[in-house]
C-alpha cells in the first residue's frame, strides 16, 4: 500500500506547478490549463483521504469539483472567445482595461 | 513492491512531467496535449485509489468534455499570431518565491508525520443500505442520499454556467 503521504505531496507538487503556470504565462489559454492543474491537485487529494478513511465523501466532494471545473471551463472559455472578438489576442498583458 | 505501488509512482512520475510540459511548452497545443497526459495519468491515480467511478469520470469530463472544449477554443482562434509572441512574463523571480513557499508549507505539514494527518475519528464505514459494496453503487448512494442539496446546487451551478457562456459568445442581434 503506497503511503498517503505519497498522495499529498503529489497533490502538493501539481498544485504548485499550476501556481507557478498562472504566474509565469502570458497565454489566457495556458493559465486556464493551469488552474485545471490546481483543480486535479485537490482532487488527488481528496480521493486519497477518501480512500484511507473508508469513506465514499471524499469520492463525491471530487464529483463537486469536478462540476465547479466544468462551469469554470466553460464560462472561461467564453470569455476568451469573447475578448478575442475584441481585442484579437490572447495575451493578458493587453488585457488592461480595469487596470489602474 | 506491489503492482499497485509500481503503477502509483509510474503515473506520478507521468503526472508531474506531463503537468511541467504543459507550464513550459510554448506551442498552445503541445500545451493542450500534455494536460491531456497529465488527466489521464491522474485518471491513472485514481484508479489505484479504488476510486473507480471517479477515473471514468475524470477521462469522460476532463479529458472528453472540458480539453476538447479547450482544444475547440484554441483552434477557433489564431494559434499562429500567439506562437509568435513572447510566452512568459518576466515575473519567475515571484514565481520562484511563491514555488518554494508553497511546497515548503505543504511539506511541511506532510512531514511532520502521518499522526497529525489522522484528522478524525475514522467515519463510520459508507452507508450501504442495499448492502452494496461496488464503487459506482457506493457513490451513487451517498450522492443522492446524504448529499442530495448540494447535488442540486451544482446542476443551478452548471445551469448559470450554460446561459452565462452562451449570453457571453452570442452575436448581437439587429434589434440589439
Amino acid at each position: 500500500m503506497v503511503p498517503i503521504h505519497h498522495y499529498l505531496i503529489l497533490g502538493a507538487a501539481l498544485f504548485t506547478i499550476g501556481v507557478v503556470g498562472v504566474l509565469t504565462r502570458r497565454n489566457i489559454m495556458v493559465i486556464l490549463m493551469s488552474i485545471e492543474l490546481m483543480m486535479n491537485a485537490v482532487n488527488i487529494n481528496l480521493i486519497a483521504f477518501s480512500d484511507r478513511l473508508g469513506h465514499v465523501a471524499g469520492q463525491v466532494f471530487a464529483i463537486f469539483v469536478i462540476t465547479v471545473a466544468a462551469a469554470e471551463a466553460a464560462v472561461g472559455l467564453g470569455i476568451v472567445i469573447a475578448m478575442f472578438k475584441n481585442k484579437e489576442t490572447m495575451n493578458i498583458n493587453e488585457i488592461d482595461l480595469m487596470k489602474w | 513492491m506491489s503492482v499497485e505501488q509500481v503503477l502509483f509512482y509510474v503515473f506520478a512520475a507521468l503526472a508531474v512531467i506531463s503537468a511541467l510540459s504543459v507550464i513550459t511548452l510554448k506551442n498552445v497545443v503541445h500545451s493542450a496535449v500534455a494536460l491531456a497526459a497529465t488527466l489521464l495519468s491522474v485518471a491513472g491515480i485514481f484508479l489505484t485509489l479504488h476510486a473507480e467511478f471517479l477515473a471514468g469520470v475524470q477521462v469522460i469530463v476532463y479529458v472528453g468534455g472540458i480539453l476538447v472544449l479547450f482544444i475547440f477554443v484554441i483552434m477557433l482562434i489564431a494559434i499562429e499570431k500567439s506562437i509568435i509572441e513572447r510566452q512568459f512574463n518576466r515575473q519567475w523571480a515571484v514565481a520562484l518565491i511563491t514555488a518554494v513557499l508553497l511546497m515548503g508549507e505543504l511539506g511541511f505539514v506532510v512531514w511532520r508525520g502521518p499522526d497529525s494527518l489522522v484528522l478524525a475519528e475514522p467515519l463510520p464505514a459508507s452507508p450501504s443500505v442495499l448492502g452494496v459494496t461496488g464503487n459506482s453503487q457506493l457513490v451513487g448512494e451517498t450522492l443522492y442520499g446524504q448529499y442530495l442539496l448540494p447535488f442540486e446546487i451544482a446542476s443551478i451551478l452548471l445551469l448559470v454556467a450554460i446561459v452565462g457562456s452562451v449570453a457571453l459568445s452570442k452575436k448581437k442581434t439587429q434589434a440589439e
